[in-house]
C-alpha cells in the first residue's frame, strides 16, 4: 500500500533524521508544516517538492527525500530562514541534505559552465554542488 | 588621517575593478587612509552552513588573523558575500571550542585571538553619518531616482544583518544623503538566484527579471548594489524583455556624488531628460 | 667518531619503505637508500639533483603525526621514517591554443574551475618541496592575477606534491605552467636587444660567417675551435 502514511517510532528516530538533525544544527519536529518557507522561496517554482514538503518527509524519516531535486535548487537566500515562525532554518536542513548526497557520492547537479561566469560564482556553485 | 583596513575578495580584482577604484578614491576623499589587507585569500562567498564543516571556516578566520597582525580591529569589505562570510565565521569562532579546533588545524599561524569587528561598505557610510555625507555631496546625485537592491548577504541571517532583514532603510539612507531620491521596491529585499547562474541560469534569468521590473514600476532610473554576484546577474543574466535600467555599485554613485568620479554620460542624460 | 683501535662502523638506520622494513645506512639519500635496499628505480627518478621533480615523496617519522612531503634526492633518511615514492600524479593538462587566450582569470577559470575550490587550508604550502606559497598562488589564480601567479611559481618543479595533497582537487603545477605561459605570451616586457638580433639575422647579418664555417673542413674546424676565446674563470 504505497500511500499508507506510516508514523513510526523507528522512522522518526532513525539515523537519517538523527543525522540531518546533526548535520543541520535544526530540530526538524519544530517544523509543524505552516508553509511559510515555501512561500518565501523564490526558486519553489523549479523544485520538485515544496520546502516544506522536504521538511516533512525528513521527518518521516523517509531518505527518499535524498533523491529530491529541490536541495540542489536552493540558492541558500535564507528567506526561509529569516522567515520561520519555528524559527527552524531551513537552509541548513537544505545543507544538510545536499552534504550527505554529495558525502554518498550523489553529484545530481551539472556546471553549466560558460567563459563569462566571474569567480565569486563560481566559488559558490563549487562549494554548494561538488564534493 | 584615519586608517582604514580592507578586504577587496576576488571580484573586486577582476570583474568588479569599478567597484574597487571608484570606492577608494571617494572614501580617500572623506579623509581615510585606505590600507588592503596583505595576502588575503578568498572569503568562499557562501558560508558553510553544515554543523561539521570546519574546514571552510579556515579562509574567512586566516584573513582575520591577517587583519589580527596588522594591529586592525575593524576589517572593511565592499563585496557583501565577503561581509557574510568573514563576519559569520568571525561569529562562528566567538564558541571557544571553534576557535580552538580552527586554530589547532591553522598551525602555521598565530591563533586568531578574536576582537576583529568585520564591517560593510553600508556599515561605514551609515556610521561616517548623513550630515557628513551630504556636506561632502559635491555634485551630489541631483534627485536620481535609485533604486536600492540589497539582495540576501547583506540582510540574512539576522545576526549579521547591516539592518532590518525585511525592512532595511540603511542604503536609502546614504544614497538619500548623497542627494538622490531613493526608491523603495518590494523586490529590493528577494534572491538574486546568487550562484545558481552556473547551475540553473534560467532561474536566475527569471529573478532578474522580476528584480528590474520591480525597480521600474516604483520609478527607479538607477539600481544600486553593493554585490558583485548581483551585479553581474543583474547585468549580464537578463531575460529578453527586461527594463533597460541601468545598474552601478554603491561606491561608483558614492563616487559620482562627490565629484571624485564623473557621472557617466548614461546616467547623466535620464537626469537630464527628467529636469 | 674514528677512534684508533677501533673498527668503524657505517651507523644504519631503520627506514619502511612500502611498508617493509630496511637497514640503510645513514647519511643516504631517501633515492639512494631505496636503491641500496635493491629497489631498481626506472620512474620516480630523473636529474638526481634536486630540479627534475620526479622523485616526489611522503613520509613520517615516529612520534609525528605530520605528513612530510620531499624529493627523494634531495631528502636524507632518518631512523624510523615510513615513506612513499610517488612517481606520478594524475592531473588533466587542458588543451589551449596559447595565441587565442587572454592573459587572465576568464581564462584560467575556464580551463580549471575547480581552482574556485580552494578553501586556503594551506595544505599545499606544507607540501611543497621548493617552500614556494603555494596557496598565494592559487589565491592569485582565482582572482585572475596572472603575473602574480608566474612569480610566485617560478620554481616550481611539477613534483605533484601540492596536487595529491589538495582536498580541493586543483591540479597546480597545469594552472602554473599555463600562467608562466601567458606571461611570457602577454604580460612580461618584451627584450628590445632580442628583437633587434632577430631582426639582424632576417636581414642576413651572419650569413657571411655562416657561410665560411660551412664550408671548413673538420681538421679547420677543430682549430678553431681550440682557438676559441674563452672566458676568464
Amino acid at each position: 500500500m504505497a500511500a499508507e502514511l506510516r508514523l513510526s517510532r523507528e522512522n522518526l528516530n532513525a539515523p537519517f533524521v538523527r543525522k540531518v538533525e546533526e548535520l543541520s544544527g535544526q530540530n526538524v519536529f519544530a517544523c509543524y508544516q505552516c508553509g511559510k518557507c515555501s512561500a518565501s522561496c523564490l526558486f519553489a517554482e523549479h523544485m520538485d517538492l515544496l520546502p516544506n514538503q522536504v521538511v516533512r518527509l525528513v521527518q518521516l524519516g523517509d531518505e527518499g527525500v535524498m533523491g529530491a531535486r529541490a536541495p540542489w535548487v536552493c540558492a541558500a537566500c535564507l528567506a526561509c530562514s529569516v522567515r520561520c515562525p519555528r524559527g527552524v532554518d531551513v537552509a541548513r536542513i537544505m545543507e544538510a541534505l545536499r552534504q550527505l548526497g554529495l558525502r554518498r557520492g550523489l553529484t545530481p547537479v551539472e556546471l553549466r559552465l560558460t567563459p563569462d561566469l566571474p569567480q565569486i560564482a563560481l566559488v559558490g556553485a563549487m562549494r554548494k554542488v561538488t564534493p | 588621517m584615519n586608517r582604514l583596513v580592507y578586504f577587496p575578495g576576488c571580484a573586486l580584482k577582476d570583474q568588479a575593478q569599478g567597484y574597487e577604484a571608484a570606492t577608494l578614491a571617494a572614501v580617500q576623499a572623506l579623509g581615510y587612509a585606505v590600507q588592503e589587507l596583505p595576502r588575503w585569500n578568498c572569503c568562499g562567498t557562501v558560508y558553510a552552513l553544515a554543523q561539521d564543516d570546519l574546514m571552510r571556516h579556515v579562509g574567512p578566520v586566516r584573513n582575520l588573523i591577517r587583519a589580527q597582525e596588522q594591529g586592525a580591529t575593524e576589517l572593511l569589505t565592499l563585496c557583501a558575500m565577503c561581509y557574510n562570510t568573514l563576519s559569520r565565521s568571525a561569529l562562528f569562532v566567538r564558541n571557544p571550542e571553534n576557535l580552538r579546533r580552527i586554530n589547532a588545524f591553522m598551525d602555521e599561524e598565530e591563533d586568531y585571538r578574536g576582537g576583529v569587528r568585520v564591517l560593510h561598505l553600508v556599515q561605514w557610510l551609515a556610521e561616517i553619518g548623513p550630515e557628513r555625507l551630504a556636506r561632502a555631496a559635491n555634485p551630489g546625485l541631483q534627485g536620481l531616482r535609485i533604486g536600492a537592491y540589497y539582495g540576501c548577504t547583506l540582510l540574512r541571517p539576522k545576526e549579521v544583518a547591516v539592518d532590518h532583514p525585511e525592512k532595511p532603510e540603511i542604503m536609502e539612507g546614504i544614497l538619500a544623503a548623497l542627494g538622490a531620491e531613493p526608491v523603495l521596491f518590494p523586490e529590493r529585499v528577494e534572491c538574486c538566484g546568487a550562484y545558481l547562474a552556473v547551475t540553473r541560469p534560467e532561474a536566475v534569468r527569471l529573478r532578474v527579471g522580476s528584480i528590474l521590473l520591480s525597480a521600474a514600476h516604483h520609478g527607479a532610473e538607477l539600481v544600486v548594489t553593493a554585490c558583485p554576484l548581483c551585479h553581474f546577474n543583474l547585468r549580464e543574466r537578463r531575460p529578453l524583455g527586461a527594463p533597460r535600467l541601468p545598474v552601478a555599485y554603491l561606491g561608483e554613485v558614492l563616487a559620482w556624488a562627490l565629484g571624485t568620479q564623473p557621472i557617466p554620460e548614461e546616467i547623466a542624460r535620464t537626469v537630464g531628460v527628467r529636469r | 667518531m674514528n677512534q684508533v683501535g677501533v673498527e668503524t662502523k657505517t651507523e644504519m638506520v631503520t627506514v619502511y619503505i612500502m611498508g617493509q622494513a630496511y637497514k640503510v645506512p645513514a647519511g643516504l639519500t631517501i633515492l639512494k637508500a631505496m636503491e641500496y635496499a635493491g629497489f631498481r628505480l626506472t620512474r620516480g627518478v630523473g636529474c638526481r639533483g634536486g630540479f627534475c621533480g620526479a622523485c616526489a615523496t611522503v613520509y613520517r617519522l615516529p612520534g609525528d603525526y605530520r605528513l612530510y612531503a620531499d624529493l627523494a634526492c634531495q631528502t636524507p633518511v632518518r631512523d624510523g621514517m615510513y615513506l612513499a615514492l610517488l612517481p606520478s600524479t594524475p592531473a588533466e593538462r587542458k588543451p589551449y591554443d596559447l595565441r587565442k587566450v587572454k592573459p587572465g582569470g576568464e581564462t584560467l577559470l575556464s580551463l580549471y574551475p575547480e581552482l574556485a575550490r580552494c578553501v586556503a587550508c594551506n595544505t599545499c604550502t606544507k607540501a611543497c618541496p621548493q617552500k614556494l606559497e603555494v596557496m598565494d598562488a592559487v589565491q592569485a589564480a582565482l582572482r585572475g592575477d596572472v603575473a602574480q601567479v608566474a612569480e610566485l611559481t617560478f620554481d616550481c618543479l611539477s613534483c605533484g606534491l601540492c596536487t595529491l595533497r589538495c582536498p580541493a582537487e586543483i591540479p597546480h603545477y597545469h594552472v602554473w605552467q599555463l600562467s608562466r605561459r601567458l606571461y611570457g605570451a602577454y604580460l612580461a616586457p618584451k627584450a628590445e636587444h632580442l628583437r633587434r638580433r632577430l631582426q639582424e639575422m632576417r636581414e642576413g647579418k651572419f650569413q657571411a660567417e655562416l657561410d665560411r664555417l660551412m664550408s671548413l673542413s673538420k681538421e679547420e674546424l677543430r682549430e678553431l675551435y681550440k682557438a676559441r676565446e674563452i672566458e676568464p674563470e
